[in-house]
């Protein structure tokens, strides 16, 4: 560990974790804190605004959008446990205010310190290793905007590598989109439907017992569609198995 | 050609039940997504080279009527023609104007998604003129009365099956009489059947990659060189485009070309690239002595210098439909139109009317792919997101998404009663699913449901609530 003062890092902890699995909301700050961050939950976050944005609502998601960054605002370091919602923040708000130049200002700044949670561990703060022992063969699905608007790729594959007793074997298309899209999967449910079956398929052909990923709104779609479907393939996030909270239910598992 | 974009949903739903066409999606998915990954690495300056192509497409649609006028020019000074159409209906009045000119009974026609866009094979054999596809995918679907499910590819949607049976009712009035299986077979047999249309063809009909302004050529890349019989058989030349298929040079065409078979089809060029300029010369052994060129507007020029002008710089490869997960559950038809994919999800609205249209930009994960692959860099999910603005704005959206977004957005801005709330849609999920984990259906969540099991919450409350009651009990 370096010498240097703790970073203080603000976690966004997405609408998402917070109401379906505060677990994965604890890992995260598990794993900031074991990498020498004081982690901080700034009470007046709700979403990042995605529902409004893509569903073409531009002025609520303004004001959703200025409402997080005053939250936020102070902090050096914003993190988040999914790819999507640090695309929001970190990609997109800027364009929320480009007639508002005072605003823009303050949403670039606030962008640049926004960070998804496996790349700000590895890229950021230089993490390689985690102290977590996970026994079973995993397959890791590439969530789309964390992906190809973030570059999240290769940091939680390194993370992954140094959990004992885990084995990773990569499915076919990880890098395909599993269909789940926010309203989409909703608006849409016959196309999503089909394209969660595809990746499912493809999932149960990797023959790993446990599918992760580093989004839960990806991670409910392909869980919920595995248990219709009948396959005992267990889902959980990323964050949980590195954290060393592998052992709980996993995602849509019950005490039955 | 009649839209039915309105009925997305409705069309979706059929292509997902029809095992012909799963059949021929699920070789797609993997084909054309492979070989332009491999094209796409063999070459060290490929990203480059999509920046100087979205640079140079940008800088012609920033300049595009000084562009178009020395297009014209050029050509005027070969001894050709150039003909404005603003909309569709002119277009098709021009063409039909031309080929009564020279009493034409049968055009031969090589691949242009503008005339499709025109309806201009209908419009033609309305007034007793046989217009015939000689490109083999376009020449499949015309036997089929088929519209094109792919820009590139127009008959992916079918098997070699369905092939065969089309052609063994087709060609026996003509002789063949034997129904085909191997795929050699099926070509060489498209190919005879068309070689007499090319010989008793009076107009030749083709599109255009690019139309240079420098030399005022048209550049055309086919893989069956269909084209070049096209333009070269018939007395009279007819190429039909678009006003942002113009690009200044060809040193810019080289560029272009280089970024357009990779992204298309994985090919390092297409097997075919032809230069046509101007009509036949004195002392030239072949050639039309009628060269015109008709450029189609159609909309397109009212999207300059707005936000939507990106989708101009499309140079129709078809690596957006070749790599989005939507197209390839349900291809092309679902679509509804001429242009279909994430490319068409942006044209289209433009072309026809968002309130006709206003599916194709909602169904969309935004999962980037298309953007990601584009070889002139268009961003496509940017586009997509700018329609459904579009559409709140001119209260398109429907009512159910419309309150549901209000009542969210409500509770959002207001983050104390949202946690109230939360909490207690956590505790009544969590305790209710506690047993299964999860749900199998759920009032109001049938969107979900139906497909999939809904996962239930993690008893003990929200992560807000239990990080507040941990930090208390740390301070005490």
């Amino acid at each position: 560990m370096s010498s240097s003062p703790p970073r203080r890092v603000a976690l966004f902890v997405t609408c998402l974790v917070d109401l379906f699995r505060p677990s994965v909301g604890f890992a995260a700050v598990k794993l900031l804190e074991d990498a020498g961050c004081i982690v901080e939950v700034p009470p007046l976050q709700v979403c990042c605004g995605q529902p409004a944005y893509n569903s073409g609502d531009r002025a609520s998601t303004k004001a959703i959008a200025a409402q997080v960054i005053a939250a936020f605002e102070g902090y050096e370091y914003v993190v988040a446990p999914s790819g999507s919602c640090a695309g929001m923040l970190s990609h997109h708000y800027p364009g929320l205010f480009d007639d508002d130049p005072k605003m823009k200002a303050r949403a670039e700044t606030f962008a640049g310190r926004c960070h998804e949670l496996m790349a700000f561990l590895v890229d950021v703060l230089g993490v390689t290793r985690v102290a977590a022992r996970y026994d079973g063969t995993v397959t890791y699905h590439d969530s789309c905007s964390g992906l190809r608007e973030l570059g999240v790729k290769q940091q939680p594959r390194t993370l992954l590598g140094s959990v004992e007793g885990l084995r990773l074997r990569e499915m076919r298309t990880p890098e395909v989109c599993c269909g789940f899209g926010g309203t989409f999967c909703v608006k849409y449910p016959e196309i999503s439907n089909a394209m969660v079956g595809e990746k499912t398929g493809d999932v149960a052909a990797s023959g790993a017992g446990t599918l992760l990923a580093g989004d839960l709104g990806c991670l409910m779609n392909m869980a919920g569609k595995l248990q219709r479907e009948g396959r005992p393939i267990k889902v959980r996030h990323v964050a949980e198995v590195l954290a060393g909270m592998g052992d709980r239910h996993a995602i849509g598992e019950g005490e039955r | 050609m009649q839209s039915t974009a309105r009925d997305f949903k409705h069309n979706a739903h059929e292509a997902l039940v029809d095992p012909n066409l799963q059949d021929s999606l699920s070789k797609l998915k993997v084909g054309f997504s492979e070989r332009r990954r491999q094209a796409a690495e063999r070459l060290p300056e490929f990203e480059a080279l999509r920046d100087r192509a979205r640079d140079i497409k940008n800088h012609t649609l920033a300049n595009l009527d000084f562009y178009l006028e020395e297009f014209e020019r050029k050509v005027i000074a070969l001894g050709g023609h150039v003909h404005w159409a603003p909309t569709a209906e002119d277009a098709q009045r021009i063409i039909a104007d031309l080929c009564k000119s020279v009493d034409a009974k049968t055009i031969a026609k090589s691949k242009s998604m503008v005339s499709e866009e025109i309806g201009l094979n209908d419009h033609l054999e309305a007034l007793g003129i046989a217009p015939i596809e000689t490109d083999l995918g376009e020449y499949i679907i015309q036997l089929r009365h088929e519209p094109p499910s792919h820009i590139i590819a127009p008959a992916v949607h079918l098997t070699k099956d369905q092939v065969a049976d089309t052609f063994y009712e087709h060609h026996k009035a003509l002789g063949f009489t034997k129904r085909l299986t191997e795929r050699n077979d099926l070509v060489a047999e498209a190919r005879y059947v068309l070689r007499q249309k090319f010989l008793e063809a009076d107009v030749g009909l083709n599109g255009a990659n690019f139309l240079v302004a420098e030399t005022g050529s048209s550049m055309l890349v086919t893989n069956e060189g269909n084209a070049d019989l096209s333009n070269t058989l018939p007395r009279m030349q007819i190429v039909l485009a678009s006003i942002e298929k113009v690009i200044p040079t060809l040193e810019d065409a080289a560029v272009l070309l280089r970024v357009l078979a990779r992204s298309a089809t994985g090919q390092e060029s297409s097997a075919y690239t032809t230069l046509n300029t101007g009509p036949k010369r004195d002392g030239d052994l072949d050639g039309p002595s009628q060269y015109h060129v008709v450029i189609l507007d159609n909309g397109r020029s009212s999207v300059l210098g707005t936000k939507m002008q990106d989708m101009l710089r499309c140079i129709r490869c078809g690596a957006c439909m070749n790599h989005c997960p939507v197209y390839g559950a349900i291809g092309g038809h679902a679509y509804g139109w001429v242009y279909p994919g994430p490319i068409g999800a942006v044209l289209t609205p433009q072309l026809i009317g968002v309130e006709e249209a206003g599916n194709l930009p909602n169904a969309s994960t935004f999962c980037g792919r298309c953007e990601s692959v584009c070889p002139v860099r268009i961003p496509l999910p940017g586009l997509m997101r700018h329609w459904r603005e579009r559409e709140f704005e001119q209260h398109l959206t429907p009512r159910a998404v419309r309150q549901g977004l209000a009542l969210w957005s409500f509770l959002a801005r207001r983050p104390k009663l949202y946690r109230r709330l939360t909490q207690l849609a956590n505790r009544m999920l969590a305790t209710f699913g506690k047993v299964e984990g999860r749900y199998r259906s759920l009032p109001l969540a049938s969107g979900w449901t139906r497909f999939r099991d809904l996962p239930a919450p993690q008893p003990g409350g929200t992560f807000h609530s239990q990080w507040a009651r941990q930090r208390s009990r740390t301070r005490a």
